[in-house]
């Protein structure tokens, strides 16, 4: 049934439905179940309520307690669904569901035993919850919103590489990738050095892992240097050699002009770069590779980062650990590997800044930590990324165009809640950022609430951008042609995800302070569902700020007004506005 | 051993104080600039006067660093002798902690501050002669028993007779009459009194001249027992409860003795109990919060943390920040300490009943939760001038040992303790919470906590009103003897000019709307609000049933004792305090109204300002917080010039530029040291951490594996 089809049949009963939010989700969002349920919220107690199961979203609200309780729960988040009791289980509450989600909380349910009630839910839920597991499409195929832009304009890599001066006499673009022949998990526009040829490439690709051949991020304006990105080397137990892979090395280096060795960060630690021989894999040997030299990370594995982020959860959901906080933080190493992430990304920008020298930034595969380490560098490189738009530019290129695996890494539509592959490798960045914009209130266009947003539909697949794993089969998929852009719903509605305290800055590097005693643990988003965690939202001190700088617009108005009338020497001015004095005391009651 | 007569031509070139005497001096000193880890420094002077020591750095012609925030008493290389943390000298690169006599002289000295700045100075260039001087000098006047008399604010006050009246709005609590406006604020007068028995001291030297009582309270039990016994009013919460102290009796050996105590209590505690007064709760805060002893030891941990000599240490110790941090139980005190304070507001504003709190001289643990009862409870306390007097009431005219626990004369380790500290630590986790509710900033309780050491305020200087009284009269050194005149810390004039001042008040502070007819409802709704919080008590009350409650009562009154207390307190329901937390914070926040902290372990965190502000390593080039106020001073003075603009176009004067804004503060120059200091550093290298990982022991498999496993070396063959 059509969910406007089934509102207007409503009886009063379900007028609730009619405060629903149903983002303007349309004539598509099919209706699917409702079910009278007990929501059993670890924070207040069971929760008599009422869901309703869309397409896209679980929604529960509460009948009997005030102020009213609402959960709002996109079906994309949801990573496992459990059958909690059975026929014969007798405690209060026992029956039901337990569902766990990729965003920090899990829900439970608990339903009557007699009827289907239950089967009917499970069932609706882990069809749509799991579209991929079920022959479906996600919902950003379905999804028929109107928005005022259109987020599929922002990023076209051609311009951004123009932006960055590019193509000049030592770099150029290539079409090489353009059917992804040479790579099927890069771009089809990549830019490489102009003394490298097009067979010189796809020999580097041969040893290179996946053909990940080292290409260009980011270009320094002023030193030239250059940020590479590719992945390991195909060195093995042999050591072998490449050639062509130890000249195009060589030829990056020349490109600036640059007589010193050209730097190459390994984001592994050094074990697990030589282990990596046994595989097949390895790291750029110094015999080799003369003149480069290589530095090691110390960045751990995705395998590492998800075993962190679960022990981070234990701690604060659903409550925050009373005694010893500090030390059961600690013991996550969440923000040690946070710690070491920034720390490695600071590396890479002083080392083009203040270095003068092109670096060459590989892990493994260079589509996990060399994705969160070259657009990190570039964030503290250039003032441009940290704009609104810029930074949606940043995602796009560094990380969805480069072939992070999204799919892989946040397993969409995908009932395989256990898979090895699955990740939080992006919402690690998303947190050095939020730490960056935490260190520097002032260097970023953007507020918290923009990076929430885009962890929130990073799980939702209301909008096609994080879907798939790379831009070839984006492209088979259609993606841009079938769904709607995240960026889409945000740059409609610009201010809502603007820092007002914003000061543009122009060219300033800013590197974030990487320690212990200034990373903090992001509240707002890990433990945002607690609600003893205090959320002032909006932030009282933006809030205020906003109110200067009204006041500030409408003073400015005011004199202007003010001038025009006295050149033009009409002198009863007084009689037309209110005087400064008095205007003031009604700003400070209006504080 | 000093000479003293040589002196004056020197000083020319220190920016001495009235009062001030130079004690020795060495030149050719080194001072390394703690910025870089390298050897960077300046030659120049190291000078130790009767109030401070300094180092003039030799080529400080002109510097355009010249900082906005200008201290106009202590300068940037001065450290006043009260200051002083530690010394240590270092010999062949050991570092010795330097108390007295010394028989060898160091080749550098390394000296610990209190406001945790740190400084390095190398002899190696300096004249042995010098050399001995300085170092024994600094030693003898910054770590060796002193006199009271020969504390700097004798000299500062006989050679610099002032006539400022830097009061302020601050209400000195020094006359009956500030005692009584108190009383008549709250709207405690019905019950309350204030009393003069203490006159001439004749009660205690260690209450204060007036103070106020129960109305039921007699003459003669003030005096029976030295105060003691006695409940002193601190405040009257807006539905009558009151918040009281006493201070409890000394354990006595006399069985007789104590059995009189103990009955003088109880008819006290009758008294007091009965209508028109409310219940009666009693804390003993030596047994519910943690002893001073326990609060110096986790400071004394918790400060070294800060007191870093170098890049490697900060490095090193950085890996295992957290577990430090959590080892030196600074924190946790801080939490306990909010969470008493809340449970107190709880009893005061849902149950309506009064809270005495006990301590044995009433005048440490006491004078941190009545003031913290009162910043969360009364928005007067949260003014600067409201703040201002509630430290003067309850702890410089409340008689907190400041001399003592500051340890300023140095006289005994064992009665060091950081109280005072503790407490504003405590309101800064107020502040950082709920920025708008205050109209002072974080800056303000920075400079609040350094102006602890800088002995030209009477403020923290003495134990109790009785013993500043005593001293007042300049017998000692001068014939005449006009009594002398001391400064107050809240003449803050003394400290910053006005450019400076701007710091310390909060532009965003949400002044309290104006009493507006249109408002009425909204005032109406609000104490309505105030009124709903015991929403829960219904509910807990109809459970309890209704005989249960009168009988309690029955028992309570056959007994006498409508009192209760938080320990052991079986009738009272076990989640009362969670139920109250929690159902403020589901609510918006008001203010102006009762604030409540928030508790939970991620929200105390670590005063970044005070106690990071000089480590180089954690200063955030143009960042931190800093970064936003300058944004919102800036935008505060261009409102303002707006302003005048404003008026200028009204009288029609002929008006500038429109768009001419005032200079702006250049954040990239600012770090967290800001306002304190402006960066030395031009160039911007980034901190980059020395020692990183440590090995994560329990998950080795995952450690070893690969992001995914695919054998690579089939696809090249």
């Amino acid at each position: 049934m059509k969910l406007s089809h089934f509102l207007n049949n409503s009886s009063g009963q379900n007028s609730d439905l009619l405060l629903f939010k149903f983002i303007h989700l349309s004539e598509n969002a099919a209706f699917l179940t409702d079910k009278d349920v007990i929501y059993m919220c670890p924070f207040n107690g069971p929760v008599k309520g009422r869901v309703y199961i869309t397409n896209y979203r679980l929604y529960l609200r509460s009948v009997e307690n005030d102020p009213v309780l609402v959960l709002n729960v996109p079906l994309g988040v949801i990573s496992r669904i459990e059958k909690m009791g059975g026929a014969s289980s007798r405690g209060e509450n026992s029956y039901g569901l337990d569902i766990t989600c990729k965003d920090m909380r899990n829900l439970r349910f608990a339903l009557k035993q007699e009827g289907h009630s239950r089967r009917d839910i499970f069932e609706v839920l882990t069809k749509y919850a799991f579209p991929q597991s079920h022959n479906l499409l996600f919902f950003a195929f379905a999804n028929e919103e109107k928005f005022s832009e259109n987020g599929w304009m922002v990023y076209n890599p051609m311009s951004e590489y123009r932006r960055q001066g590019l193509p000049n006499e030592r770099w150029r673009v290539t079409f090489i990738n353009e059917h992804y022949g040479l790579c099927d998990t890069y771009p089809s526009l990549l830019v490489v050095p102009y003394n490298a040829t097009d067979d010189d490439l796809k020999k580097v690709a041969a040893f290179r892992s996946r053909n990940r051949i080292p290409v260009l991020s980011w270009i320094h304006p002023e030193t030239q240097a250059v940020i590479m990105r590719c992945s390991q080397p195909l060195v093995g137990m042999g050591g072998k050699r490449n050639k062509d892979d130890e000249r195009y090395l060589d030829i990056i280096r020349e490109a600036n002009g640059q007589i010193s060795k050209l730097t190459i960060y390994d984001a592994r630690p050094n074990v697990n770069a030589v282990a990596n021989k046994a595989t097949g894999g390895g790291y750029e040997g110094e015999d080799a590779y003369p003149n480069a030299e290589l530095f090691f990370l110390d960045i751990h594995n995705i395998h590492v980062m998800r075993e962190s982020l679960k022990k981070l959860k234990d701690i604060v959901y659903p409550n925050v650990e009373e005694s010893h906080w500090l030390s059961s933080l600690e013991s996550t190493h969440w923000l040690e590997h946070i710690k070491l992430v920034l720390t490695g990304a600071i590396q890479v920008a002083d080392k083009v800044s203040s270095g003068r020298s092109s670096v060459v930034v590989h892990c493994s595969d260079g589509w996990d930590r060399t994705a969160q380490l070259t657009s990190l560098a570039m964030l503290m490189l250039d003032s441009y990324y940290r704009t609104i738009e810029g930074f949606e530019v940043l995602v796009q290129k560094e990380w969805i165009s480069f072939g992070h695996k999204f799919a892989s890494r946040i397993g969409h539509g995908d009932k395989n809640h256990a898979d090895a592959d699955r990740s939080p490798i992006f919402l690690q960045f998303i947190d050095c950022v939020w730490q960056m914009s935490k260190q520097f209130p002032t260097a970023f266009e953007f507020n918290e609430q923009f990076l929430i947003t885009i962890l929130d539909h990073l799980y939702s697949c209301r909008f096609g951008t994080f879907l798939y794993n790379s831009e070839s089969v984006r492209e088979k998929e259609k993606v841009t042609e079938k769904t709607l852009s995240l960026w889409s719903l945000i740059n409609s509605e610009k201010s809502k995800y603007t820092n007002p305290f914003y000061t543009k800055e122009l060219n300033r590097a800013l590197y974030p302070v990487a320690s212990m005693r200034h990373l903090e643990l992001w509240v707002n988003y890990y433990i945002r569902w607690n609600p003893r965690i205090r959320q002032q939202q909006p932030n009282p001190v933006e809030q205020r700020y906003m109110e200067l700088l009204a006041l500030r617009d409408d003073y400015i108005r005011r004199l202007e007004e003010l001038q025009i009338t006295n050149n033009s020497k009409i002198t009863n001015s007084s009689a037309s506005s209110a005087s400064p004095s008095q205007m003031m005391s009604q700003v400070q009651t209006h504080f | 051993h000093v000479q003293l007569n040589s002196v004056q031509s020197i000083l020319t070139n220190v920016n001495n104080l009235e009062g001030e005497l130079l004690l020795c001096e060495a030149s050719t000193v080194y001072k390394y600039i703690q910025e870089d880890g390298s050897n960077r420094g300046t030659y120049g002077k190291l000078v130790c006067t009767n109030f401070k020591i300094a180092f003039l750095d030799d080529n400080s012609a002109s510097d355009d660093n010249e900082p906005q925030f200008e201290n106009k008493i202590v300068g940037e290389n001065d450290i006043t002798l009260q200051c002083v943390d530690q010394i240590y000298g270092v010999y062949d690169e050991k570092k010795k902690l330097l108390t007295g006599q010394l028989r060898k002289y160091p080749e550098k000295l390394i000296i610990y501050c209190k406001d945790l700045r740190v400084f390095h100075f190398c002899l190696r260039y300096t004249k042995e002669e010098e050399v001995k001087r300085i170092v024994s000098g600094i030693v003898h006047h910054s770590q060796t028993p002193k006199l009271l008399k020969r504390l700097f604010l004798f000299s500062y006050a006989s050679a610099a007779p002032n006539n400022t009246d830097g009061r302020n709005q601050t209400v000195m609590f020094e006359t009956l009459e500030d005692w009584r406006g108190e009383l008549e604020r709250t709207k405690g007068n019905a019950k309350y009194k204030a009393v003069t028995t203490n006159e001439g001291y004749r009660v205690s030297e260690k209450l204060p001249l007036y103070f106020v009582v129960p109305i039921c309270v007699s003459e003669e039990s003030i005096l029976k027992y030295e105060g003691r016994g006695i409940p002193i009013w601190c405040w009257s919460c807006h539905n009558g409860a009151a918040l009281l102290k006493m201070s409890a009796f000394p354990k006595e050996q006399d069985d007789s003795s104590s059995q009189m105590q103990k009955a003088f209590l109880d008819g006290i505690y009758k008294t007091i109990s009965k209508p028109p007064y409310e219940l009666l709760k009693t804390d003993d805060l030596s047994s519910s919060l943690p002893s001073l002893q326990d609060i110096q030891t986790a400071y004394t941990k918790f400060k070294q943390l800060f007191l870093i000599d170098n890049s490697t240490d900060f490095w090193a110790t950085d890996v295992k920040w957290f577990s430090l941090l959590e080892s030196t139980n600074w924190l946790e005190i801080i939490r306990r300490v909010l969470k008493k304070a809340i449970e107190v507001v709880e009893c005061l504003e849902r149950q309506h009943t009064n809270v005495l709190l006990i301590e044995e001289s009433a005048t440490d643990l006491c004078c941190v939760i009545s003031s913290l009862v009162q910043v969360m409870m009364d928005s007067y306390s949260r003014t600067k001038s409201g703040f201002q007097s509630l430290i003067q009431k309850e702890w410089v005219i409340g008689g907190h040992g400041f001399l003592d626990r500051c340890n300023h004369l140095h006289r005994s380790d064992k009665e060091e303790a950081p109280v005072f500290l503790l407490l504003l630590n405590c309101v800064w986790q107020l502040v950082q919470q709920y920025p708008p509710a205050f109209e002072f900033t974080e800056t303000y309780l920075t400079v609040l906590s350094d102006s602890l050491y800088v002995p030209i305020f009477s403020t923290f200087f003495f134990n109790s009103q009785h013993q500043k009284d005593t001293n007042m009269s300049g017998e000692s050194l001068n014939t005449q003897s006009s009594p002398f005149r001391f400064l107050t810390v809240w003449d803050w004039s003394v400290q910053f000019d006005p450019k400076a001042q701007a710091f310390l008040n909060n532009p965003l502070y949400a002044d309290k709307p104006k009493p507006d007819k249109s408002h009425r409802k909204t005032a109406r709704f609000k104490h309505q609000r105030q009124l709903s919080l015991p929403l829960t008590q219904t509910k807990s009350s109809t459970k309890r049933g209704f005989f249960r409650e009168e009988t309690d009562h029955l028992i309570k009154n056959i007994l006498g004792k409508r009192i209760g207390k938080f320990i052991n307190s079986s009738d009272e329901p076990p989640n009362s305090f969670r139920e109250f937390y929690d159902s403020w914070h589901s609510k918006p926040v008001d203010y102006h109204g009762l604030l409540l902290p928030c508790i939970d372990g991620p929200e105390i965190k670590v005063w970044a300002q005070r106690y990071l502000r000089w480590i180089p390593e954690a200063q955030l080039h143009g960042g931190g917080t800093i970064a936003t106020a300058a944004n919102i001073l800036d935008l505060m003075e261009e409102v303002q010039s707006l302003q005048v603009k404003m008026d200028e176009e009204h009288s029609q004067a002929i008006s500038g530029d429109l768009h001419s804004v005032p200079v702006l503060r250049n954040s990239a120059r600012l770090s967290s040291l800001f306002p304190f200091a402006l960066l030395q550093r031009q160039s911007i290298k980034p901190a980059l951490p020395t020692s990183t990982w440590k090995d994560l022991e329990d998950e080795d498999d995952l450690v070893n594996r690969d992001d995914e496993f695919v054998d690579l070396s089939g696809d090249i063959l």
